[in-house]
C-alpha cells in the first residue's frame, strides 16, 4: 500500500479546508464509481475474463470514454499477468494506481499562469449552458479575497439577459464589469475592457465570451477574432484561454477540447458541476488523449466551491475510503 | 466528426461475411462488439446498450439473408429497427387541455437549456398552432434568469409574466395562473429553476410546483451532450414530478445524442421537440426514426430526401434535368439550382445528414461557408444575359468587369467559370449513366449498405 502513503504524505501538508471539499464533492463519484469497483472486487475474488468485463461496465458508465478504458483495460491485464494477480482485493490497489497516474501527468501545470506585474487576461470559452458565467463570477470572487484588483468583460453579446448575469456576479462579488449594449460586437467590447484595465492597473481581466458550440464554423471564427483582438493590444495575452466544460457532458467533452484547442489554443480546462454527477470520468479520457490539463473543478454551488485541481487531491476524494481501510489495517 | 459512425465501423467484419448465405453466430458476435461500442461512443447508457444488444443477437442470429440485402446490411436493418422501435415509433405532441389553459412545466438540470427552450416553445406554439402562452419566469435563483426570460419575451413580443426574485416560486406560479385565466391565455408554459437531481429543497419545490398548477405537460429539457449520468438524471425527475415529455436541446452540435435512447429507455415518456439552434424559431418536433440513424452514424438521410422533396420544385427539376441531358445548361440554370440548395438550409447541416460524409476524405473536413455561396451568387448576377447563356463569350475583359461588378476579384470569376466547366461535363457523364441504367433512382442518394 506504498501508493497511498505517498499519497497521504502529498496531502498532508495542505490545508485540511481543501481536502475536505474535494472529499465533499467527490461524494457522488466515489460512492458510485469506487463503490461499484469494492463491489466488483467483493463478488469476483478471481481475476478473469468477466471480471474484466465488468471492470470496462464500471469505467464506460463513469463516462471515461470507450479509448481509454480499453487501454486501461489492456494494460491491467498486462499489469495482472507480470505481477501474477489473482485475487481480485489484490488488484484494486493497482485499478487506483492506474488512474491516478493518469491523472498525475505533471503537477506544475494545473497552476495559472499568473504574470507578476501587470495585467493578467484570462479568456473564458465553451458551448451553451456549461456555466462559463458563473465560473467568471466564483473565479473573481476568489482573485478579490486574494486582494487583486479583478476586472470583468461582458463579451457574451448575444444571449438574452447574459451581460445582466455578469452584471449580477459584479455586484456581488464587488468588481466592475466593462460593458457595451447586447448584440454589439464582442471583439469590441474586449477592446475597451482591455483599455480600461490597463488605465485602471487592474491586475486580473476575467473575459466571458457566449456560449457556441463547436461544430458552427463562424461562431469559432468570431472567438478566433476576439483572442487576436487581445493579443494585438497585449501581445502575450490572454495568459490563460480556459475551456469550461460540464462535467455531466458525455464523449462529445473530447469534440469540444479538440475543435476549441485548435481555434484559440486552450490552455487549460475547468471542469463544473462534478457535485452533481457520479460520473466526471471525462477528466481521465482528456487527460488521456488530449493532454489539456484540468485546472479548476467546480464542487458545489457556493461562491467558493471553486477550486484548484489537483490531481493528488482529486484521487483522494475518491479513494478516500479505500485509504481509511488501508490506514486501518496497517495501523492492526 | 468525432466518431466514426456504425457503418465504418462494420465495414471490417463486413468485409469478411460479404457472400456469404448465413450469418453465422461467430460474425453476429464480432459484429456485436462494434455496434456496441458504436453506441457506448454516442454516449448510450451502457445498461441499455446491454439490453439492447442482446436482443439484437437474437434476432440476428441464423436469419435466413433476404435476397435483397448483403449479410451486412441485414444486421444494419435490425438494429436499425430495434433502435427505431426503442426510440418510440410515431412522433408525438403537445398536450392540449380540454379546460384551458394548458400548463406546461419546464424541468432539468442547470445549463440544459431550459429558459431558452421556455422562449422557443412560446414561439412554436403562436406560429404553428396559433396559441397565446404566457411565459412565466419561476427562476429566481440564477443571477438574471428572470431577464433572459423577459428579454427573449421582448425579442418575440409575447408576455412575460415575472415578480422578481424575492418572492418564491410557488406563489409565482400561483399568480401566473390567475394572470392567465383573467387574459384568457391558452398555455402557460412555466420556466423552473435548473438544478442538480440531487437537490432535495428545489425537487420539493417543484413538487409544490406541480401540485398547486396541475401542469398537463412536464417537459424534462436534456441537453443532448449528456453521457451516461443522463439515466440517473431522467429516472430522478421521473420519480419526483413524473415527466410526461423530454425535449432534447443542443442536437445542432455534432453529438451523436445517445442520451436520447438512455432518457427514452429509462422514462418510457416520447422526445416531443428538439432545439436545433441558437434562434428562437429554432424547435423542431422530434423525429425518433431519424435519431437511431444519427446514433448509428447513418447520417439523418430522411431529413435530406424530405428537405430535397418539399423545397425542389418538381417541375423546374424536370426542366433541369432535361437541360443536362441535352447539355445545355446556363448560368441561370446554375444560380438557380444554387438557390434551391440554399433553400433547404446551411450547407454544413446539409452535409452532415448526408451518409458516408465523414467517409469521403474531402467532405470530412470541409467547412461550408454560406456566404461563399453569395459571392456566387453575385458573380454570376453581374454577367450580361448573353454570357450566362454562353459562356465561352468570357474574355479577359468582361471577366474584370464582372469581378468589379460583384465586387470579387478575377481569380474568383475565373474559379467559378472552371468548376461551372467542370460540373456541365460531370453532368453529362451523369445523364449518360442514367440512361444506360434506365431508370433514375429516387431521391438519388445511396445509402451504404442499403
Amino acid at each position: 500500500m506504498s501508493f497511498f502513503k505517498k499519497l497521504k504524505e502529498k496531502i498532508t501538508h495542505q490545508t485540511d479546508s481543501v481536502t475536505e471539499k474535494f472529499k465533499d464533492g467527490l461524494t457522488k463519484t466515489r460512492d458510485s464509481f469506487v463503490g461499484k469497483v469494492n463491489d466488483l472486487v467483493k463478488n469476483y475474488r478471481k481475476v478473469d475474463e468477466e471480471f474484466f468485463e465488468e471492470l470496462e461496465d464500471i469505467l464506460i458508465s463513469a463516462d471515461v470514454g470507450v479509448h481509454t478504458v480499453m487501454e486501461l483495460i489492456d494494460e491491467l491485464k498486462d499489469e495482472a499477468r507480470t505481477r501474477n494477480i489473482s485475487d481480485a482485493v489484490d488488484i484494486q490497489p493497482v485499478i487506483s494506481e492506474k488512474l491516478a497516474e493518469l491523472l498525475q501527468k505533471s503537477e506544475e501545470e494545473t497552476k495559472l499562469n499568473m504574470q507578476e506585474d501587470g495585467l493578467t487576461v484570462i479568456l473564458f470559452v465553451g458551448v451553451n449552458g456549461v456555466g462559463k458565467t458563473t465560473t467568471i463570477g466564483k473565479m473573481a470572487h476568489k482573485f478579490k479575497e486574494d486582494g487583486k484588483n479583478v476586472l470583468l468583460a461582458a463579451g457574451d453579446t448575444f444571449r438574452a439577459g447574459a451581460i445582466e448575469q455578469l452584471e449580477v456576479w459584479g455586484e456581488r462579488v464587488g468588481v466592475d464589469v466593462i460593458k457595451q449594449h447586447a448584440g454589439s460586437d464582442p471583439a469590441a467590447v474586449m477592446f475597451d475592457a482591455i483599455q480600461s484595465a490597463k488605465s485602471r492597473n487592474a491586475d486580473i481581466l476575467l473575459c466571458d465570451t457566449a456560449g457556441r458550440l463547436q461544430n458552427k464554423v463562424n461562431l469559432m471564427k468570431e472567438l478566433e477574432k476576439v483572442k487576436k483582438v487581445i493579443t494585438r493590444e497585449i501581445p502575450d495575452a490572454p495568459h490563460e484561454v480556459l475551456l469550461v466544460l460540464d462535467a455531466t457532458t458525455g464523449q462529445n467533452a473530447m469534440s469540444q477540447a479538440k475543435t476549441f484547442g485548435q481555434a484559440t489554443d486552450v490552455s487549460g480546462i475547468v471542469l463544473t458541476k462534478l457535485d452533481g454527477t457520479a460520473k466526471g470520468g471525462i477528466v481521465l479520457a482528456i487527460r488521456h488523449e488530449l493532454d489539456i490539463p484540468v485546472k479548476y473543478v467546480g464542487l458545489g454551488e457556493g461562491m467558493d466551491d471553486l477550486q484548484e485541481f489537483q490531481a493528488d487531491q482529486y484521487v483522494h476524494g475518491l479513494f478516500a475510503d479505500v485509504l481509511e481501510k488501508a490506514e486501518e489495517a496497517a495501523g492492526e | 466528426m468525432a466518431f466514426e459512425g456504425l457503418a465504418e465501423r462494420l465495414q471490417g467484419t463486413l468485409n469478411k461475411i460479404r457472400g456469404k448465405g448465413k450469418v453465422s453466430e461467430a460474425d453476429v458476435k464480432e459484429m456485436m462488439r462494434e455496434v456496441r461500442l458504436a453506441l457506448l461512443e454516442a454516449d448510450v447508457n451502457f445498461k441499455v446498450v446491454k439490453e439492447f444488444i442482446a436482443k439484437v443477437k437474437e434476432r440476428a442470429i441464423g436469419q435466413e439473408v433476404l435476397q435483397s440485402l448483403t449479410p451486412g446490411q441485414q444486421v444494419i436493418k435490425v438494429v436499425n429497427e430495434e433502435l427505431t422501435a426503442l426510440m418510440g415509433g410515431e412522433q408525438s405532441k403537445i398536450a392540449v387541455s380540454t379546460k384551458p389553459p394548458t400548463v406546461v412545466m419546464m424541468v432539468g438540470l442547470q445549463g440544459a437549456g431550459k429558459t431558452t427552450t421556455t422562449g422557443k416553445l412560446a414561439n412554436y406554439l403562436r406560429k404553428k398552432q396559433n396559441r397565446q402562452p404566457l411565459m412565466v419566469a419561476a427562476d429566481i435563483y440564477r443571477p438574471a434568469a428572470i431577464k433572459q426570460l423577459e428579454t427573449l419575451g421582448k425579442q418575440l413580443d409575447m408576455p412575460v409574466f415575472s415578480m422578481g426574485d424575492k418572492v418564491s416560486p410557488v406563489e409565482i406560479a400561483k399568480n401566473a395562473m390567475d394572470k392567465a385565466k383573467e387574459d384568457h391565455h391558452d398555455y402557460v408554459l412555466i420556466d423552473t429553476a435548473g438544478r442538480l437531481h440531487v437537490d432535495e429543497d428545489l425537487m420539493k419545490e417543484l413538487e409544490e410546483i406541480k401540485e398547486l398548477t396541475k401542469p398537463d405537460e412536464i417537459l424534462l429539457v436534456v441537453d443532448a451532450m449528456t453521457g451516461q449520468d443522463a439515466v440517473n438524471v431522467a429516472e430522478s425527475f421521473n420519480e419526483r414530478l413524473g415527466i410526461t415529455g423530454v425535449v432534447l436541446t443542443k442536437l445542432d452540435g455534432d453529438t451523436r445524442g445517445g442520451a436520447a435512447l438512455s432518457v427514452k429507455a429509462v422514462t418510457d415518456t416520447p422526445i416531443k421537440f428538439a432545439g436545433m439552434g441558437e434562434k428562437v424559431d429554432a424547435l423542431e418536433p422530434f423525429h425518433p426514426e431519424r435519431m437511431a440513424s444519427r446514433i448509428l452514424g447513418m447520417g439523418d438521410v430522411l431529413t435530406l430526401i424530405e428537405k430535397a422533396q418539399s423545397s425542389v420544385d418538381e417541375e423546374k427539376a424536370k426542366e433541369l434535368e432535361r437541360k443536362m441531358r441535352t447539355n445545355d445548361l446556363t448560368f441561370d440554370d446554375f444560380l438557380e439550382q444554387l438557390n434551391q440548395v440554399k433553400s433547404m438550409g446551411p450547407l454544413d447541416e446539409l452535409l452532415n445528414m448526408m451518409p458516408g460524409a465523414g467517409k469521403m476524405k474531402g467532405l470530412k473536413n470541409v467547412q461550408v461557408d454560406d456566404k461563399q455561396l453569395g459571392h456566387i451568387e453575385a458573380i454570376v448576377q453581374s454577367m450580361t444575359k448573353a454570357e450566362k447563356q454562353d459562356p465561352s463569350l468570357l474574355n479577359a475583359s468582361r471577366r474584370r468587369r464582372i469581378a468589379k461588378g460583384s465586387g470579387t476579384s478575377v481569380q474568383e470569376v475565373n474559379r467559378l467559370i472552371k468548376q461551372f466547366g467542370e460540373m456541365k461535363k460531370m453532368m453529362k457523364q451523369m445523364s449518360g449513366m442514367q440512361k444506360g441504367k434506365g431508370k433514375k433512382k429516387k431521391g438519388g442518394f445511396n445509402l451504404p449498405f442499403m
